[in-house]
Protein backbone atom coordinates (compact mmCIF):
# COMPACT_ATOMS: atom_id res chain seq x y z
CA UNK A 1 0.00 0.00 0.00
CA UNK A 2 1.48 3.26 -1.05
CA UNK A 3 0.43 6.44 0.72
CA UNK A 4 0.95 9.84 -0.79
CA UNK A 5 2.14 12.44 1.75
CA UNK A 6 1.88 9.54 4.18
CA UNK A 7 4.09 11.14 6.80
CA UNK A 8 1.85 14.17 7.23
CA UNK A 9 -1.37 12.22 7.06
CA UNK A 10 -0.26 9.59 9.58
CA UNK A 11 0.90 12.36 11.94
CA UNK A 12 -2.54 13.94 11.68
CA UNK A 13 -4.26 10.62 12.29
CA UNK A 14 -2.10 9.84 15.32
CA UNK A 15 -3.01 13.21 16.83
CA UNK A 16 -6.68 12.60 16.08
CA UNK A 17 -6.74 9.10 17.59
CA UNK A 18 -4.69 10.29 20.57
CA UNK A 19 -7.18 13.07 21.29
CA UNK A 20 -10.10 10.69 20.95
CA UNK A 21 -8.52 8.20 23.33
CA UNK A 22 -7.13 10.72 25.81
CA UNK A 23 -10.05 10.34 28.26
CA UNK A 24 -9.39 6.59 28.29
CA UNK A 25 -5.65 6.95 28.78
CA UNK A 26 -5.95 9.57 31.52
CA UNK A 27 -8.94 7.81 33.05
CA UNK A 28 -6.99 4.57 33.45
CA UNK A 29 -4.12 6.49 35.00
CA UNK A 30 -6.36 8.37 37.41
CA UNK A 31 -9.86 6.94 37.82
CA UNK A 32 -10.86 9.34 40.65
CA UNK A 33 -13.44 8.61 43.31
CA UNK A 34 -17.14 9.10 43.22
CA UNK A 35 -18.48 11.69 45.62
CA UNK A 36 -19.90 10.75 48.97
CA UNK A 37 -21.84 13.71 50.38
CA UNK A 38 -22.11 13.35 54.15
CA UNK A 39 -25.38 14.05 55.90
CA UNK A 40 -24.13 13.43 59.43
CA UNK A 41 -23.74 16.96 60.74
CA UNK A 42 -24.46 17.56 64.45
CA UNK A 43 -27.68 19.38 63.46
CA UNK A 44 -29.00 16.44 61.49
CA UNK A 45 -27.92 13.90 64.12
CA UNK A 46 -29.81 15.80 66.79
CA UNK A 47 -33.04 15.22 64.90
CA UNK A 48 -35.23 12.23 65.58
CA UNK A 49 -34.48 9.29 63.33
CA UNK A 50 -37.77 9.62 61.45
CA UNK A 51 -37.33 13.35 60.88
CA UNK A 52 -33.91 13.07 59.29
CA UNK A 53 -35.13 14.27 55.98
CA UNK A 54 -34.37 17.04 53.60
CA UNK A 55 -36.92 19.70 52.76
CA UNK A 56 -38.07 17.54 49.89
CA UNK A 57 -37.45 13.84 49.09
CA UNK A 58 -33.81 12.94 48.62
CA UNK A 59 -34.16 11.85 44.98
CA UNK A 60 -35.77 15.13 44.09
CA UNK A 61 -33.12 17.15 45.95
CA UNK A 62 -30.33 15.24 44.30
CA UNK A 63 -31.43 16.04 40.76
CA UNK A 64 -33.24 19.33 41.27
CA UNK A 65 -31.78 21.27 44.21
CA UNK A 66 -30.31 23.92 41.87
CA UNK A 67 -33.67 24.67 40.29
CA UNK A 68 -35.28 24.38 43.65
CA UNK A 69 -33.18 26.98 45.46
CA UNK A 70 -33.49 29.21 42.45
CA UNK A 71 -37.26 29.06 42.83
CA UNK A 72 -36.81 29.74 46.56
CA UNK A 73 -34.84 32.81 45.72
CA UNK A 74 -37.55 34.04 43.38
CA UNK A 75 -40.29 33.31 45.88
CA UNK A 76 -38.48 35.11 48.68
CA UNK A 77 -37.15 38.08 46.79
CA UNK A 78 -39.63 38.67 43.98
CA UNK A 79 -42.84 37.64 45.68
CA UNK A 80 -41.72 38.58 49.18
CA UNK A 81 -43.03 35.28 50.49
CA UNK A 82 -40.45 33.72 52.78
CA UNK A 83 -42.33 30.63 53.87
CA UNK A 84 -42.25 27.48 51.80
CA UNK A 85 -44.75 24.69 52.21
CA UNK A 86 -43.17 21.38 51.27
CA UNK A 87 -44.84 18.33 49.76
CA UNK A 88 -45.69 17.03 53.24
CA UNK A 89 -47.38 20.28 54.19
CA UNK A 90 -44.60 21.37 56.52
CA UNK A 91 -43.77 25.08 56.61
CA UNK A 92 -40.14 25.97 56.17
CA UNK A 93 -38.34 29.30 56.28
CA UNK A 94 -36.83 30.17 52.94
CA UNK A 95 -33.18 30.86 53.44
CA UNK A 96 -30.03 29.57 51.88
CA UNK A 97 -27.82 30.30 54.85
CA UNK A 98 -30.27 29.68 57.68
CA UNK A 99 -32.17 26.68 56.36
CA UNK A 100 -30.12 24.68 53.85
CA UNK A 101 -26.83 25.40 55.48
CA UNK A 102 -28.15 25.01 59.01
CA UNK A 103 -28.66 21.30 58.45
CA UNK A 104 -25.91 20.97 55.88
CA UNK A 105 -23.36 22.79 57.96
CA UNK A 106 -20.59 20.79 56.32
CA UNK A 107 -20.36 22.59 52.99
CA UNK A 108 -16.95 21.12 52.16
CA UNK A 109 -18.01 17.54 52.83
CA UNK A 110 -21.46 17.94 51.32
CA UNK A 111 -22.12 20.57 48.64
CA UNK A 112 -18.50 20.76 47.51
CA UNK A 113 -18.11 17.00 47.45
CA UNK A 114 -20.44 16.78 44.45
CA UNK A 115 -19.60 20.13 42.96
CA UNK A 116 -15.86 19.47 42.84
CA UNK A 117 -16.52 16.11 41.24
CA UNK A 118 -18.62 17.79 38.56
CA UNK A 119 -16.45 20.90 38.39
CA UNK A 120 -19.37 23.24 39.06
CA UNK A 121 -18.68 26.32 41.10
CA UNK A 122 -21.92 27.93 42.24
CA UNK A 123 -21.28 31.66 42.50
CA UNK A 124 -23.71 32.00 45.40
CA UNK A 125 -20.87 32.21 47.90
CA UNK A 126 -19.59 35.39 46.32
CA UNK A 127 -22.24 37.08 48.46
CA UNK A 128 -23.81 34.53 50.79
CA UNK A 129 -21.76 33.65 53.82
CA UNK A 130 -20.54 30.11 54.14
CA UNK A 131 -21.44 28.74 57.56
CA UNK A 132 -18.77 27.64 59.94
CA UNK A 133 -17.69 24.19 58.92
CA UNK A 134 -19.04 21.46 61.19
CA UNK A 135 -18.41 17.82 60.70
CA UNK A 136 -20.30 14.84 61.90
CA UNK A 137 -19.08 11.31 62.44
CA UNK A 138 -19.98 10.96 66.13
CA UNK B 1 -39.32 13.08 0.70
CA UNK B 2 -35.79 13.03 2.16
CA UNK B 3 -37.01 15.35 4.87
CA UNK B 4 -39.86 13.15 6.03
CA UNK B 5 -37.73 10.03 5.85
CA UNK B 6 -34.97 11.55 7.97
CA UNK B 7 -37.36 12.96 10.52
CA UNK B 8 -39.05 9.60 10.93
CA UNK B 9 -35.65 7.90 11.20
CA UNK B 10 -34.52 10.17 14.03
CA UNK B 11 -37.86 9.92 15.83
CA UNK B 12 -37.61 6.14 15.54
CA UNK B 13 -34.19 6.28 17.21
CA UNK B 14 -35.72 8.25 20.06
CA UNK B 15 -38.50 5.69 20.42
CA UNK B 16 -36.03 2.78 20.35
CA UNK B 17 -34.09 4.24 23.24
CA UNK B 18 -37.28 5.17 25.05
CA UNK B 19 -38.64 1.65 24.70
CA UNK B 20 -35.31 -0.03 25.33
CA UNK B 21 -34.60 1.77 28.58
CA UNK B 22 -37.99 2.97 29.75
CA UNK B 23 -39.78 -0.25 28.82
CA UNK B 24 -37.30 -3.10 28.66
CA UNK B 25 -34.71 -1.82 31.16
CA UNK B 26 -31.78 -2.32 28.81
CA UNK B 27 -29.63 0.29 30.59
CA UNK B 28 -26.47 -1.72 30.08
CA UNK B 29 -27.04 -2.04 26.34
CA UNK B 30 -27.79 1.66 25.83
CA UNK B 31 -25.37 2.99 28.43
CA UNK B 32 -22.35 0.77 27.85
CA UNK B 33 -22.41 -1.59 24.87
CA UNK B 34 -23.73 0.77 22.21
CA UNK B 35 -21.48 3.69 23.28
CA UNK B 36 -18.42 1.42 23.16
CA UNK B 37 -19.42 0.11 19.74
CA UNK B 38 -19.99 3.66 18.57
CA UNK B 39 -16.63 5.02 19.64
CA UNK B 40 -14.86 2.03 18.09
CA UNK B 41 -16.74 2.44 14.80
CA UNK B 42 -16.00 6.13 14.83
CA UNK B 43 -12.26 5.87 15.36
CA UNK B 44 -11.63 2.85 13.13
CA UNK B 45 -13.99 4.06 10.40
CA UNK B 46 -12.49 7.54 10.43
CA UNK B 47 -8.93 6.20 10.21
CA UNK B 48 -9.70 3.81 7.37
CA UNK B 49 -11.48 6.50 5.44
CA UNK B 50 -8.53 8.88 5.72
CA UNK B 51 -6.07 6.12 4.80
CA UNK B 52 -8.22 5.41 1.77
CA UNK B 53 -7.87 9.03 0.69
CA UNK B 54 -4.13 8.92 1.37
CA UNK B 55 -3.78 6.19 -1.24
CA UNK B 56 -4.99 8.46 -4.00
CA UNK B 57 -2.04 9.87 -5.95
CA UNK B 58 -1.64 13.63 -6.22
CA UNK B 59 -0.16 14.06 -9.71
CA UNK B 60 0.34 17.79 -9.55
CA UNK B 61 -0.81 20.86 -7.69
CA UNK B 62 -4.45 21.83 -8.17
CA UNK B 63 -5.04 24.61 -5.66
CA UNK B 64 -7.90 27.01 -6.28
CA UNK B 65 -6.10 30.19 -7.02
CA UNK B 66 -8.36 33.09 -6.31
CA UNK B 67 -5.64 35.71 -6.14
CA UNK B 68 -2.43 36.84 -7.80
CA UNK B 69 0.24 34.22 -8.02
CA UNK B 70 3.76 34.99 -6.81
CA UNK B 71 5.68 36.45 -9.72
CA UNK B 72 7.74 39.64 -10.14
CA UNK B 73 8.57 41.48 -6.94
CA UNK B 74 6.62 44.54 -8.13
CA UNK B 75 3.39 42.58 -8.56
CA UNK B 76 1.50 42.12 -5.30
CA UNK B 77 1.36 38.50 -4.33
CA UNK B 78 -1.87 37.31 -2.70
CA UNK B 79 -0.37 35.07 -0.03
CA UNK B 80 -3.43 33.32 1.32
CA UNK B 81 -5.40 33.02 -1.90
CA UNK B 82 -2.48 31.79 -3.92
CA UNK B 83 -0.04 30.34 -1.43
CA UNK B 84 3.51 29.79 -2.53
CA UNK B 85 5.19 28.24 0.50
CA UNK B 86 4.17 25.69 3.13
CA UNK B 87 3.87 28.48 5.68
CA UNK B 88 1.36 30.30 3.51
CA UNK B 89 -0.54 27.06 2.98
CA UNK B 90 -0.75 26.60 6.74
CA UNK B 91 -2.10 30.14 7.01
CA UNK B 92 -4.66 29.43 4.34
CA UNK B 93 -5.74 26.19 6.02
CA UNK B 94 -6.06 27.84 9.43
CA UNK B 95 -8.24 30.58 8.00
CA UNK B 96 -10.31 27.96 6.23
CA UNK B 97 -10.72 25.59 9.17
CA UNK B 98 -11.19 28.19 11.89
CA UNK B 99 -13.06 30.91 10.00
CA UNK B 100 -14.52 29.20 6.91
CA UNK B 101 -12.91 31.81 4.70
CA UNK B 102 -14.04 30.35 1.40
CA UNK B 103 -17.65 30.20 2.56
CA UNK B 104 -17.38 33.91 3.28
CA UNK B 105 -17.30 34.37 -0.48
CA UNK B 106 -20.66 32.68 -0.82
CA UNK B 107 -22.93 34.46 -3.27
CA UNK B 108 -26.55 34.14 -4.21
CA UNK B 109 -27.96 34.21 -7.70
CA UNK B 110 -31.40 35.54 -8.51
CA UNK B 111 -33.46 35.93 -11.62
CA UNK B 112 -34.99 39.40 -11.48
CA UNK B 113 -37.58 41.04 -13.71
CA UNK B 114 -36.32 41.71 -17.11
CA UNK B 115 -35.34 38.85 -17.06
CA UNK B 116 -32.06 39.80 -15.61
CA UNK B 117 -29.59 37.67 -13.68
CA UNK B 118 -28.41 39.23 -10.42
CA UNK B 119 -25.64 38.16 -8.08
CA UNK B 120 -25.27 39.30 -4.52
CA UNK B 121 -23.24 38.60 -1.45
CA UNK B 122 -24.79 36.14 0.98
CA UNK B 123 -23.12 35.96 4.38
CA UNK B 124 -25.88 34.27 6.37
CA UNK B 125 -24.80 30.76 5.51
CA UNK B 126 -21.28 31.60 6.59
CA UNK B 127 -22.43 33.19 9.81
CA UNK B 128 -24.78 30.36 10.77
CA UNK B 129 -22.22 27.74 9.78
CA UNK B 130 -19.53 29.38 11.84
CA UNK B 131 -21.84 29.87 14.83
CA UNK B 132 -22.93 26.27 14.62
CA UNK B 133 -19.47 24.73 14.34
CA UNK B 134 -17.94 26.83 17.09
CA UNK B 135 -20.80 26.14 19.47
CA UNK B 136 -20.49 22.46 18.69
CA UNK B 137 -16.79 22.54 19.52
CA UNK B 138 -17.35 24.39 22.77
CA UNK B 139 -20.10 21.95 23.73
CA UNK B 140 -17.90 18.95 23.02
CA UNK B 141 -15.10 20.48 25.09
CA UNK B 142 -17.50 21.27 27.92
CA UNK B 143 -18.60 17.64 27.99
CA UNK B 144 -15.06 16.63 28.87
CA UNK B 145 -15.93 17.44 32.47
CA UNK B 146 -17.73 14.10 32.49
CA UNK B 147 -14.66 12.20 31.36
CA UNK B 148 -11.84 13.46 33.57
CA UNK B 149 -11.45 12.93 37.31
CA UNK B 150 -9.55 16.22 37.48
CA UNK B 151 -11.34 18.45 35.05
CA UNK B 152 -8.70 20.30 32.99
CA UNK B 153 -8.45 24.02 33.72
CA UNK B 154 -9.11 24.83 30.08
CA UNK B 155 -12.42 22.97 30.19
CA UNK B 156 -13.42 24.80 33.37
CA UNK B 157 -12.47 28.12 31.82
CA UNK B 158 -14.56 27.43 28.73
CA UNK B 159 -17.47 26.44 30.90
CA UNK B 160 -17.13 29.59 32.98
CA UNK B 161 -17.09 31.79 29.89
CA UNK B 162 -20.02 29.97 28.36
CA UNK B 163 -22.13 30.53 31.46
CA UNK B 164 -20.96 34.00 32.28
CA UNK B 165 -24.35 35.60 31.75
CA UNK B 166 -25.31 33.92 35.07
CA UNK B 167 -28.92 33.41 34.07
CA UNK B 168 -30.84 30.92 36.19
CA UNK B 169 -29.62 27.77 37.89
CA UNK B 170 -28.15 25.64 36.46
CA UNK B 171 -26.54 28.46 34.53
CA UNK B 172 -27.67 29.09 30.98
CA UNK B 173 -24.96 28.32 28.44
CA UNK B 174 -24.68 30.76 25.55
CA UNK B 175 -23.66 28.00 23.14
CA UNK B 176 -26.87 26.09 23.84
CA UNK B 177 -28.91 29.00 22.55
CA UNK B 178 -26.57 29.57 19.62
CA UNK B 179 -26.41 25.98 18.42
CA UNK B 180 -30.17 25.48 18.43
CA UNK B 181 -30.73 28.76 16.59
CA UNK B 182 -28.00 28.07 14.06
CA UNK B 183 -29.06 24.50 13.28
CA UNK B 184 -32.66 25.64 12.98
CA UNK B 185 -31.58 28.35 10.56
CA UNK B 186 -29.56 25.87 8.51
CA UNK B 187 -32.56 23.57 8.36
CA UNK B 188 -35.03 26.28 7.39
CA UNK B 189 -32.63 27.56 4.74
CA UNK B 190 -32.49 24.11 3.22
CA UNK B 191 -36.25 23.87 3.06
CA UNK B 192 -37.29 27.30 1.87
CA UNK B 193 -34.70 28.05 -0.81
CA UNK B 194 -36.02 26.04 -3.78
CA UNK B 195 -32.60 25.38 -5.35
CA UNK B 196 -31.15 24.14 -2.08
CA UNK B 197 -34.19 22.07 -1.35
CA UNK B 198 -33.96 20.48 -4.79
CA UNK B 199 -30.45 19.19 -4.15
CA UNK B 200 -31.11 18.10 -0.55
CA UNK B 201 -31.04 14.39 0.12
CA UNK B 202 -31.72 12.24 3.16
CA UNK B 203 -27.94 12.36 3.70
CA UNK B 204 -28.34 16.10 4.28
CA UNK B 205 -31.42 16.07 6.49
CA UNK B 206 -30.50 13.05 8.58
CA UNK B 207 -27.34 14.46 10.21
CA UNK B 208 -29.11 17.79 10.68
CA UNK B 209 -31.93 16.10 12.59
CA UNK B 210 -29.49 13.96 14.55
CA UNK B 211 -27.62 17.04 15.69
CA UNK B 212 -30.83 18.89 16.43
CA UNK B 213 -32.03 15.86 18.39
CA UNK B 214 -28.82 15.78 20.41
CA UNK B 215 -29.03 19.49 21.14
CA UNK B 216 -32.69 19.33 22.12
CA UNK B 217 -32.30 16.34 24.44
CA UNK B 218 -29.25 18.00 25.98
CA UNK B 219 -31.07 21.26 26.56
CA UNK B 220 -34.06 19.40 28.02
CA UNK B 221 -31.78 17.61 30.47
CA UNK B 222 -30.03 20.72 31.59
CA UNK B 223 -32.90 23.15 31.91
CA UNK B 224 -36.20 21.34 31.92
CA UNK B 225 -36.30 17.68 32.90
CA UNK B 226 -33.99 16.88 35.78
CA UNK B 227 -31.62 13.94 35.54
CA UNK B 228 -29.07 12.58 38.00
CA UNK B 229 -25.95 14.40 36.83
CA UNK B 230 -23.55 12.83 39.33
CA UNK B 231 -24.76 9.38 38.25
CA UNK B 232 -24.04 10.28 34.64
CA UNK B 233 -20.48 11.20 35.47
CA UNK B 234 -20.11 7.88 37.28
CA UNK B 235 -21.31 6.12 34.15
CA UNK B 236 -18.98 8.13 31.92
CA UNK B 237 -15.98 7.53 34.20
CA UNK B 238 -16.86 3.84 34.21
CA UNK B 239 -16.70 3.84 30.43
CA UNK B 240 -13.32 5.54 30.17
CA UNK B 241 -11.73 3.46 32.92
CA UNK B 242 -13.07 0.29 31.27
CA UNK B 243 -14.94 -0.62 34.44
CA UNK B 244 -18.46 0.10 33.23
CA UNK B 245 -21.13 0.79 35.82
CA UNK B 246 -24.77 1.72 35.39
CA UNK B 247 -25.87 3.83 38.38
CA UNK B 248 -29.51 3.81 39.42
CA UNK B 249 -31.99 6.52 38.61
CA UNK B 250 -30.22 8.43 35.86
CA UNK B 251 -33.33 9.10 33.82
CA UNK B 252 -34.36 7.78 30.43
CA UNK B 253 -33.78 11.10 28.70
CA UNK B 254 -30.06 10.64 29.18
CA UNK B 255 -30.13 7.30 27.40
CA UNK B 256 -32.01 8.84 24.49
CA UNK B 257 -29.37 11.55 24.27
CA UNK B 258 -26.59 8.98 24.43
CA UNK B 259 -28.24 6.80 21.79
CA UNK B 260 -28.54 9.64 19.28
CA UNK B 261 -24.93 10.62 19.99
CA UNK B 262 -23.85 7.02 19.42
CA UNK B 263 -25.78 6.89 16.17
CA UNK B 264 -24.09 10.07 15.00
CA UNK B 265 -20.69 8.60 15.82
CA UNK B 266 -21.35 5.36 13.98
CA UNK B 267 -22.81 7.18 11.01
CA UNK B 268 -19.99 9.70 10.90
CA UNK B 269 -17.31 7.80 8.93
CA UNK B 270 -19.81 6.85 6.22
CA UNK B 271 -21.35 10.25 5.74
CA UNK B 272 -20.70 13.75 4.51
CA UNK B 273 -19.70 14.57 8.06
CA UNK B 274 -16.27 13.23 7.13
CA UNK B 275 -15.55 16.73 5.88
CA UNK B 276 -14.10 17.08 9.37
CA UNK B 277 -11.11 15.05 8.22
CA UNK B 278 -11.58 15.84 4.56
CA UNK B 279 -10.99 19.55 4.83
CA UNK B 280 -7.38 18.84 5.75
CA UNK B 281 -6.98 16.64 2.71
CA UNK B 282 -8.57 18.91 0.10
CA UNK B 283 -6.06 19.28 -2.74
CA UNK B 284 -7.60 22.57 -3.78
CA UNK B 285 -6.80 24.04 -0.34
CA UNK B 286 -3.75 22.28 1.04
CA UNK B 287 -1.25 22.57 -1.82
CA UNK B 288 1.09 25.44 -2.58
CA UNK B 289 0.71 26.79 -6.09
CA UNK B 290 4.25 26.14 -7.27
CA UNK B 291 3.57 24.18 -10.44
CA UNK B 292 5.61 26.60 -12.53
CA UNK B 293 8.64 26.54 -10.32
CA UNK B 294 8.85 22.94 -9.26
CA UNK B 295 8.56 19.77 -11.25
CA UNK B 296 5.88 17.46 -9.86
CA UNK B 297 6.26 14.04 -11.31
CA UNK B 298 3.14 12.10 -12.06
CA UNK B 299 3.26 9.24 -9.57
CA UNK B 300 1.66 6.75 -11.92
CA UNK B 301 4.07 7.37 -14.75
CA UNK B 302 5.73 4.11 -15.75
CA UNK B 303 9.45 4.20 -16.46
CA UNK B 304 9.93 5.42 -20.01
CA UNK B 305 12.94 4.02 -21.76
CA UNK B 306 14.73 7.08 -23.15
CA UNK B 307 17.50 7.42 -25.64
CA UNK B 308 19.16 10.80 -25.15
CA UNK B 309 20.84 12.66 -27.97
CA UNK B 310 24.28 12.15 -26.38
CA UNK B 311 23.79 8.40 -26.32
CA UNK B 312 22.49 8.52 -29.91
CA UNK B 313 25.53 10.44 -31.06
CA UNK B 314 27.88 8.10 -29.20
CA UNK B 315 26.29 5.23 -31.01
CA UNK B 316 26.31 6.68 -34.50
CA UNK B 317 29.19 9.17 -34.36
CA UNK B 318 31.36 7.40 -36.89
CA UNK B 319 28.53 6.93 -39.35
CA UNK B 320 27.44 10.52 -38.95
CA UNK B 321 30.94 11.78 -39.63
CA UNK B 322 31.23 9.58 -42.66
CA UNK B 323 28.10 11.01 -44.19
CA UNK B 324 29.17 14.55 -43.30
CA UNK B 325 26.58 15.25 -40.58
CA UNK B 326 27.68 17.73 -37.89
CA UNK B 327 28.40 16.19 -34.48
CA UNK B 328 28.68 17.89 -31.11
CA UNK B 329 31.64 15.93 -29.82
CA UNK B 330 34.50 15.05 -32.08
C1 LIG C 1 -33.93 19.68 58.14
C2 LIG C 1 -32.56 19.58 57.73
C3 LIG C 1 -32.30 19.83 56.25
C4 LIG C 1 -32.51 20.98 55.57
C5 LIG C 1 -33.13 22.27 56.05
C6 LIG C 1 -32.02 20.75 54.23
N1 LIG C 1 -31.56 19.48 54.13
FE1 LIG C 1 -30.81 18.63 52.44
N2 LIG C 1 -30.76 16.86 53.36
C7 LIG C 1 -31.02 16.64 54.71
C8 LIG C 1 -30.91 15.22 54.99
C9 LIG C 1 -31.13 14.58 56.35
C10 LIG C 1 -30.56 14.60 53.76
C11 LIG C 1 -30.36 13.11 53.53
C12 LIG C 1 -31.69 12.51 53.17
C13 LIG C 1 -31.67 11.00 53.08
O1 LIG C 1 -30.59 10.42 53.17
O2 LIG C 1 -32.74 10.47 52.86
C14 LIG C 1 -30.47 15.64 52.77
C15 LIG C 1 -30.16 15.44 51.43
C16 LIG C 1 -29.92 16.44 50.54
C17 LIG C 1 -29.44 16.26 49.19
C18 LIG C 1 -29.18 14.93 48.50
C19 LIG C 1 -27.81 14.38 48.86
C20 LIG C 1 -27.51 13.08 48.20
O3 LIG C 1 -26.79 12.31 48.83
O4 LIG C 1 -27.95 12.85 47.07
C21 LIG C 1 -29.27 17.50 48.66
C22 LIG C 1 -28.76 17.82 47.25
C23 LIG C 1 -29.69 18.46 49.64
N3 LIG C 1 -30.05 17.79 50.77
C24 LIG C 1 -29.69 19.82 49.43
C25 LIG C 1 -30.33 20.70 50.27
C26 LIG C 1 -30.63 22.07 49.95
C27 LIG C 1 -30.22 22.77 48.66
C28 LIG C 1 -31.32 22.59 50.98
C29 LIG C 1 -31.94 23.98 51.08
C30 LIG C 1 -32.99 24.20 50.11
C31 LIG C 1 -31.43 21.55 51.99
N4 LIG C 1 -30.82 20.41 51.52
C32 LIG C 1 -32.04 21.71 53.21
C33 LIG C 1 -31.37 17.59 55.64
C34 LIG C 1 -31.70 18.87 55.34
C1 LIG D 1 -24.70 39.49 44.13
C2 LIG D 1 -24.74 38.84 45.41
C3 LIG D 1 -25.55 37.54 45.46
C4 LIG D 1 -25.27 36.38 44.80
C5 LIG D 1 -24.13 36.08 43.83
C6 LIG D 1 -26.28 35.44 45.20
N1 LIG D 1 -27.14 36.02 46.08
FE1 LIG D 1 -28.73 35.14 46.92
N2 LIG D 1 -29.20 36.87 47.86
C7 LIG D 1 -28.48 38.04 47.78
C8 LIG D 1 -29.17 39.06 48.52
C9 LIG D 1 -28.71 40.48 48.68
C10 LIG D 1 -30.33 38.45 49.05
C11 LIG D 1 -31.41 39.11 49.89
C12 LIG D 1 -31.25 38.79 51.31
C13 LIG D 1 -32.51 39.10 52.08
O1 LIG D 1 -33.27 39.99 51.68
O2 LIG D 1 -32.72 38.39 53.06
C14 LIG D 1 -30.31 37.08 48.61
C15 LIG D 1 -31.29 36.15 48.95
C16 LIG D 1 -31.30 34.84 48.55
C17 LIG D 1 -32.29 33.86 48.93
C18 LIG D 1 -33.53 34.07 49.77
C19 LIG D 1 -33.33 34.57 51.15
C20 LIG D 1 -32.21 33.98 51.97
O3 LIG D 1 -31.93 34.48 53.06
O4 LIG D 1 -31.59 33.01 51.56
C21 LIG D 1 -31.93 32.68 48.36
C22 LIG D 1 -32.65 31.35 48.46
C23 LIG D 1 -30.74 32.94 47.60
N3 LIG D 1 -30.38 34.26 47.73
C24 LIG D 1 -30.10 31.99 46.86
C25 LIG D 1 -28.97 32.23 46.10
C26 LIG D 1 -28.35 31.24 45.30
C27 LIG D 1 -28.81 29.79 45.16
C28 LIG D 1 -27.30 31.81 44.69
C29 LIG D 1 -26.30 31.17 43.72
C30 LIG D 1 -26.89 30.57 42.55
C31 LIG D 1 -27.26 33.20 45.11
N4 LIG D 1 -28.31 33.41 45.97
C32 LIG D 1 -26.34 34.13 44.74
C33 LIG D 1 -27.31 38.23 47.09
C34 LIG D 1 -26.72 37.31 46.27
C1 LIG E 1 -25.57 14.85 45.12
C2 LIG E 1 -24.55 15.79 44.75
C3 LIG E 1 -24.80 17.26 45.12
C4 LIG E 1 -24.91 17.82 46.37
C5 LIG E 1 -24.86 17.11 47.70
C6 LIG E 1 -25.10 19.22 46.15
N1 LIG E 1 -25.10 19.51 44.82
FE1 LIG E 1 -25.43 21.33 43.99
N2 LIG E 1 -25.18 20.54 42.16
C7 LIG E 1 -24.91 19.22 41.87
C8 LIG E 1 -24.72 19.06 40.46
C9 LIG E 1 -24.42 17.75 39.75
C10 LIG E 1 -24.88 20.32 39.88
C11 LIG E 1 -24.70 20.74 38.41
C12 LIG E 1 -25.79 20.37 37.52
C13 LIG E 1 -25.37 20.61 36.09
O1 LIG E 1 -24.23 21.03 35.87
O2 LIG E 1 -26.18 20.36 35.24
C14 LIG E 1 -25.18 21.23 40.97
C15 LIG E 1 -25.44 22.57 40.79
C16 LIG E 1 -25.74 23.43 41.81
C17 LIG E 1 -26.08 24.82 41.62
C18 LIG E 1 -26.17 25.54 40.25
C19 LIG E 1 -24.79 26.00 39.92
C20 LIG E 1 -24.51 26.37 38.50
O3 LIG E 1 -23.49 27.06 38.34
O4 LIG E 1 -25.22 25.98 37.59
C21 LIG E 1 -26.28 25.35 42.85
C22 LIG E 1 -26.65 26.79 43.16
C23 LIG E 1 -26.08 24.30 43.82
N3 LIG E 1 -25.75 23.15 43.15
C24 LIG E 1 -26.20 24.46 45.19
C25 LIG E 1 -25.94 23.45 46.11
C26 LIG E 1 -25.88 23.66 47.53
C27 LIG E 1 -26.10 24.99 48.23
C28 LIG E 1 -25.61 22.44 48.08
C29 LIG E 1 -25.40 22.11 49.55
C30 LIG E 1 -26.47 22.45 50.43
C31 LIG E 1 -25.50 21.49 47.01
N4 LIG E 1 -25.70 22.14 45.84
C32 LIG E 1 -25.25 20.14 47.20
C33 LIG E 1 -24.81 18.19 42.78
C34 LIG E 1 -24.90 18.34 44.15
Amino acid sequence: MKLYDGGKIITGLVIFVGLMLSPFILGMAKPGEKPDPKTDTPEIQEMEEKDRKCVEPKEFMRTSHMVFIDSWRDQALRDGDRVYENSEGKEIDISLQNTCMKCHSNKKKFCDECHNYMAVKPYCWDCHIVPEEKEGGV
Amino acid sequence: MGLGFSLVAVLTLVLIALGGVGGANLQYLFGVIIPYAAIATFIVGFTLKVLGWAKVPVPFRIPTTSGQMKSFPWINHDKFDNPDTTGQVVGRMLLEVLLFRSLFRNTKTELRDGPRLAYGSDKWLWLAGLAFHWSFLVIVLRHLRFFFADVPVLVQAIEGLDGFLQVGAPLLYITDVVIISAVTYLFIRRVIIPQVRYISLPADYFPLFLILGIAITGVLMRYFIRIHVVGIKELAMGLVTLKPVVPEGIGVLFYIHMFIVSTLRMYFPFSKLMHMGGVFLSPTRNLANNNRRQRHENPWNYDVKVHTYEAYEDEFREKMKESGLPVEKE
